[in-house]
């Protein structure tokens, strides 16, 4: 279990060398999306004029207040609270953003799913857990929000974060196939029958 | 006592920004019991950022989290208390807006079809806002809790049959806990609601789950079941975010209403750790703060 320093974007090497247990700090740039975004991009065709490749996102929709377009927040948008939401819901979305738009990194939070370590296995990318519900503090990770895409489904554009010492978070998932959360879902359903007995539950 | 709609405004104003920055003391002692028993020490380290972001909410006087949930309202109403009863329901829901503007907040709340979003955390039946009434004189009292979304759309009901007996209800409660996994941000409240109607069954969850850490339900055999299922839920070890360990929950809550002969209706709503809330409550001495 080693940490790992990344600045964004990266190659494929850079992640393929992650493994579950790892921590990584993110540094420079992190693209916040959301179910909105992806069903926008990816269902209804949707494109960015963001180029993604080797870049890190982030699920979320943020907090941000409306200010005038000035050198310290060029999208017009001061960040208010950013966070981190349930990556569950946008499984579906994790090959697509791999394989179109050449994502590494996905950040989230709860985990996901089998068809997202496949996508990981054979496109290389890892998913990066962060602690869901701290985002006062994620806030003070984010320099700025530095531009803004497909603004109309705010608060779930495509947002692009200038970040600084973005972590530590948690190699959740890894491009070998290896998930914290598969491993602690198989213990846990394990010991359904046991704690089950201790209910006094018949069999 | 004479309620003024304009200060039902501003508190529910008050209420939502207060109830997304400040965490519950009841909340706050059920972290320190968490980390203090925990074995695993990636879970260790996991509820420690989460106990520092309380502190940096409070320091940057920001939210504690990013999601503004869904805005929920619960009021009780005591005796003596002359309010325009309309005019309440639509105070609280200008004070909901004007929190999400004024602040500002991430509205998140849009039409189920069409996905609009209006921007002011309000919509059809939305802030949610439920009305009761209390023995208690000259008294109105205002709980505001932001529902998160990650533990909201952890929601179960079953209507089990009387066959299946109280091993139903222990059964689902397990098998929901299992299934919603890290995607609830553990360590939560696990809300059960027991008996009543298919819709009562869901309220008492809710109820269950949005209760302060350290109340109890009123009926005994409710108060002895949570006792019982409350070790149980963490010795499956899904702990905090689903990576493992002790604290999966906090606490196991029941609520109970009597059901019909052929019912054994069980539900679960969970909170997750950032388990908000915030009240107003209001006398002939003037409105309080508290949660």
């Amino acid at each position: 279990m080693s940490h790992h320093e990344l600045e964004l974007p990266v190659d494929e090497a850079a992640v393929r060398r992650l493994r579950i247990g790892d921590t990584v700090t993110l540094q420079r740039t992190l693209f916040g999306i959301r179910d909105a975004t992806q069903i926008h991009m990816f269902d209804h065709g949707r494109t960015t004029r963001f180029d993604l490749a080797g870049h890190a996102v982030i699920h979320t929709a943020p907090n941000v207040r409306k200010v005038t377009p000035d050198a310290t927040n060029p999208a017009g948008y001061a960040p208010v609270c950013i966070g981190t939401t349930t990556s569950d819901r946008m499984e579906r979305f994790t090959r697509p953003l791999l394989e179109r738009c050449g994502v590494r990194i996905i950040v989230g939070k709860g985990g996901l799913r089998e068809a997202s370590a496949a996508a990981f296995r054979d496109l290389g990318g890892v998913y990066l857990a962060i602690v869901g519900g701290t985002a006062a503090l994620e806030t003070t990770w984010i320099e700025a929000i530095e531009d803004v895409d497909l603004d109309d489904l705010n608060p779930e554009s495509l947002w692009k974060f200038r970040i600084r010492d973005f972590g530590p978070l948690l190699v959740g998932m890894d491009s070998v196939g290896g998930s914290l959360y598969e491993t602690v879902r198989e213990h846990a359903a394990a010991k359904r029958a046991a704690v089950l007995a201790t209910l006094g539950v018949k069999a | 006592m004479k309620i003024d709609l304009a200060a039902i405004e501003d508190a529910s104003r008050e209420l939502y920004i207060r109830a997304l920055k400040m965490l519950p003391p009841d909340i706050k002692e059920g972290f320190d019991a968490l980390v203090t028993h925990e074995s695993d020490s990636t879970a260790r380290g996991v509820l420690g950022t989460m106990i520092t972001n309380i502190t940096i909410a409070e320091r940057d006087d920001n939210l504690l989290c990013q999601d503004t949930g869904l805005p929920i309202y619960n009021v009780e109403i005591g005796r003596g208390v002359d309010v325009d009863g309309y005019g309440l329901k639509m105070a609280i829901r200008r004070g909901c807006e004007r929190a999400t503007r004024e602040h500002p907040l991430r509205s998140s709340v849009v039409h189920p079809l069409t996905r609009h979003n209006e921007h002011t955390s309000c919509g059809i039946e939305m802030p949610a806002i439920h009305i009761d009434f209390i023995d208690a004189d000259e008294t109105l009292r205002i709980t505001m809790i932001p529902k998160g979304s990650g533990s909201e759309n952890n929601s179960f009901l079953r209507m089990a049959i009387p066959a299946e007996g109280v091993d139903a209800v222990k059964t689902f409660v397990i098998d929901c806990v299992l299934a919603a996994g890290g995607k609830t941000c553990p360590p939560t409240i696990v809300g059960v609601g027991i008996g009543g109607t298919s819709d009562l069954c869901v309220a008492l969850a809710k109820r269950a789950a949005t209760r302060a850490l350290g109340t109890h339900c009123a009926d005994p055999d409710g108060a002895a079941l949570e006792a019982a299922l409350s070790p149980a839920v963490n010795a499956l070890g899904v702990g905090p975010q689903g990576l493992g360990g002790d604290a999966t929950s906090f606490a196991v809550h029941v609520e109970l209403a009597a059901t019909h002969i052929t019912m054994n209706p069980v539900a679960v709503n969970m909170q997750c750790h950032s388990a908000r809330r915030a009240s107003a409550t209001f006398t002939p001495a003037g409105v309080a703060y508290g949660y």
